[in-house]
């Protein structure tokens, strides 16, 4: 039998104490949606997803924002394409882009860059969205835009951190037994970042790359650390992930932006989570700051509980009923990565 | 939330790669990374993050030696 | 020169538009006749069907709007055992247009249909306001032997489903071109004549055939197995997928179960007869890739077997498949 045989053999007939580990990363959530690895493992090892999908987090009056750019005169915004179907507080960006708002769907926010140039009487809104893998290619882009002197790009940001928010899930999620920890974050924070909430919380951490078997093999890591009361951060992304991170990437995002609370939909406010444009760079900000008043949640949307780790989505009365990926009412159903979208995809199995 | 794929610097062009990913050749910012030509990178939304410090293949082999080490099976 | 509003008001400048383009290069004995219907004759049971085609960029490596404007149309008459007969084609063109262009589109689509054996028989041409893009309509009739019954209803328990090449050719040649990704990635754009009519030929135990054009294979399943109210299971390992594309889709985030062909389809075929119809498959140009991708049983739903051994449920496809960070 391959190694790769022997570790299924014993995931599959795990029979010791429940264990309940989160991945963290909507990326993760996919890659195991993917390969079907839930019905691979014992019942007794329960894998949840995470607040790790930056769509899912993001709170409706940013999208808001965003359709009030659309649809202002000499304005154009720019996006990832998984933010045009999550709905704000009446239409999502796709709605907007239907009755005429001005909407560009990139795959690099870099691409902006030369539109930006060729077109100087539009000023570009960048929904700027996303955990560390991200954040550095806007730091990087107000690198470019302030050497070639272009002034109409501005980036309304939603940007958020990981380990203030996996504080938050160690504090009050009791029933987390360890943690899939992001391959692509931790290449710019480094692996060392969940040392303390490792060592503080009594958590194993396993940093994990995207293949199948990546994953598979992070499992084993978490489940072992576990039966040998270990609570350390196992780097197995090593070739991408180093133990300080790229250090190079943390200094530009430094450079440009610090850290402050920020809202996450479906949690709320956590404190240092969110990073905002210093005030010396504020012409490239869209007035991201925004005061988020208390954030209707729709009645029996139970995306913050499948977000924290709390329940599966298919636990959710809404889930497969009225919430469907076809009129989706919580953003976890909307989003490419969101837990309830992929597990209504993948036919609302549990292992 | 991270999307990204490993691809093969092909040449380098100021701040910016040509890079082969099975095939495809797209470009890549280099500004967060120090890489050079025949270089593996991690390319996430058409940015270097990182560069590989081997190649991918021999990975997973590395990973079992050391899980085995960890756990003294 | 460029098409202008004049060109669609059905006077003199239409007539030469008409001829100088399309009877030109689509003559045959009943478009020549230019009345205003096309009379037929057919033999027995008919096929009948029709598709639009609104794709940007109009041309692309492999075809361009006018051959899937063909292919679409022969291949859904194809996919219910039908011998393509006869086409009609109606443009819808924007002012602006650039008349060589057109006229391209119009050589295309003539070699298309040589090489499907259709005649097109009747056609319409409008003008509208725009900028210089072109939609076109094709509807199809083809002739069904009486004894041929292609349902998904005929599904049995053991019958094998045959794919007949990569996955989501033309999907990523039209993405690579919007996207500015350099690669080969070709569009698949073909009519399936030669595999279709082979099978047939060949007494081979087809029990249905869907082509996988838009939702791609997730979605051609879903609906096959809905149809005849039975599972169908994959095996991932099994699927081919081009090296480039599955490299896009790495990139994008994109699956191929999910991307659109315009030249491959699937056929549920009895168990008894899967080794002769892979064989037939690989004979034919079309079909080199072919494989037997899975298997129907007792059940509902589509179910993925993965490379590791997982089992992952396969639905229809949600939403348009943008390419996302995460």
């Amino acid at each position: 039998m391959s190694k790769m045989q022997q570790i299924l053999t014993y995931l599959k007939n795990y029979d010791s104490k429940p264990v309940k580990l989160m991945e963290v990363c909507g990326t993760h959530t996919s890659a195991i949606a993917k390969s079907g690895i839930r019905s691979l493992l014992s019942p007794k090892i329960q894998l949840c997803s995470g607040p790790g999908c930056p769509v899912c987090v993001t709170p409706k009056a940013y999208i808001d924002k965003l359709c009030e750019y659309a649809e202002a005169p000499d304005t154009v915004v720019a996006t990832f394409g998984d933010m045009i179907r999550v709905p704000g507080s009446q239409l999502s960006l796709a709605e907007v882009k239907a009755r005429g708002g001005k909407i560009e769907i990139f795959y690099s926010p870099f691409e902006m860059i030369q539109k930006a140039i060729d077109h100087k009487e539009i000023t570009y809104i960048i929904a700027a969205v996303g955990f560390e893998t991200t954040t550095p290619l806007y730091a990087l882009m107000i690198d470019q835009l302030i050497e070639r002197g272009i002034t109409n790009i501005k980036f309304l940001t939603a940007l958020k951190g990981m380990i203030p928010i996996l504080e938050v899930l160690c504090t009050s999620e009791h029933t987390l037994d360890g943690f899939i920890a992001p391959g692509h974050v931790s290449a710019i924070i480094g692996s060392d970042a969940y040392s303390l909430l490792a060592s503080h919380f009594h958590k194993p951490f396993a940093v994990a790359g995207f293949s199948p078997e990546e994953v598979i093999l992070s499992i084993y890591d978490l489940i072992k650390q576990i039966e040998c009361d270990k609570h350390e951060v196992h780097n197995l992304y090593p070739e991408v992930v180093k133990p300080l991170g790229n250090l190079k990437a943390q200094r530009l995002i430094e450079k440009y932006f610090k850290t402050a609370h920020t809202h996450w939909r479906g949690i709320g406010e956590v404190e240092g989570s969110g990073l905002y444009l210093r005030a010396e760079y504020k012409n490239f900000d869209a007035d991201s700051q925004l005061s988020i008043s208390e954030e209707k949640v729709p009645l029996d949307c139970k995306c913050q509980e499948v977000i924290r780790g709390r329940i599966q989505s298919s636990e959710c009365k809404l889930f497969g009923t009225s919430c469907t990926p076809e009129h989706p009412v919580g953003p976890c159903m909307i989003s490419g990565e969101g837990a309830c979208g992929i597990w209504f995809r993948e036919g609302g199995k549990a292992c | 939330m991270c999307l990204a794929i490993v691809g093969h610097i092909q040449s380098i062009q100021g701040s910016k790669a040509k890079v082969n990913y099975n095939g495809n050749i797209l470009q890549a910012e280099l500004g967060i990374v120090e890489a050079k030509e025949g270089d593996y990178i991690l390319i996430h939304a058409g940015c270097a993050i990182e560069v590989l410090t081997k190649a991918k293949a021999l990975e997973l082999e590395d990973l079992f030696k050391e899980l085995q080490e960890a756990f003294n099976e | 020169m460029l098409i202008r509003m004049a060109h669609g008001s059905g006077g003199k400048e239409t007539s030469t538009l008409i001829q100088q383009i399309f009877a030109k290069h689509f003559h045959n004995p009943i478009l020549n006749e230019m009345e205003d219907a096309a009379v037929l004759s057919v033999k027995g049971k008919i096929a009948f069907t029709t598709d639009s085609f609104v794709v940007t960029p109009l041309f692309f490596r492999g075809g361009d709007i006018g051959r899937l404007a063909i292919c679409g149309t022969v291949n859904d008459l194809l996919m219910q055992g039908a011998i393509p007969k006869y086409l009609t084609a109606a443009f819808i063109i924007e002012e602006g247009m650039p008349l060589k262009d057109l006229e391209k589109i119009a050589v295309s689509m003539s070699e298309a249909a040589k090489e499907a054996g259709v005649m097109i028989v009747a056609g319409d041409t409008k003008v509208i306001e725009g900028n210089g893009g072109i939609y076109i309509n094709t509807s199809g009739i083809g002739e069904i032997d009486d004894n041929l019954i292609m349902s998904a209803k005929n599904c049995s328990v053991g019958d094998i489903v045959i794919l007949s090449g990569t996955l989501g050719d033309h999907h990523a040649c039209i993405l690579s071109h919007r996207m500015g990704i350099e690669n080969t990635i070709s569009s698949d754009a073909t009519p399936l004549n030669e595999p279709v009519l082979a099978l047939i030929k060949a007494g081979i135990k087809v029990k249905a055939m869907r082509d996988v054009t838009r939702g791609g294979l997730g979605t051609v399943l879903n609906e096959m197995a809905e149809a005849s109210h039975k599972k169908i299971t994959l095996d991932e390992q099994s699927l081919p997928v081009g090296e480039e594309v599955r490299g896009l889709c790495d990139i994008l985030g994109l699956d191929p179960l999910y991307m659109g062909n315009e030249g491959k389809f699937i056929a549920v075929i009895e168990q008894s007869d899967k080794e002769k119809a892979l064989k037939l498959f690989h004979t034919t140009e079309i079909g080199k890739r072919a494989a037997i991708i899975g298997e129907v049983s007792e059940g509902e739903g589509v179910t993925l077997v993965t490379t590791l051994g997982g089992s992952r449920h396969i639905d229809v496809l949600y939403g348009e498949g943008l390419p996302r960070i995460c």
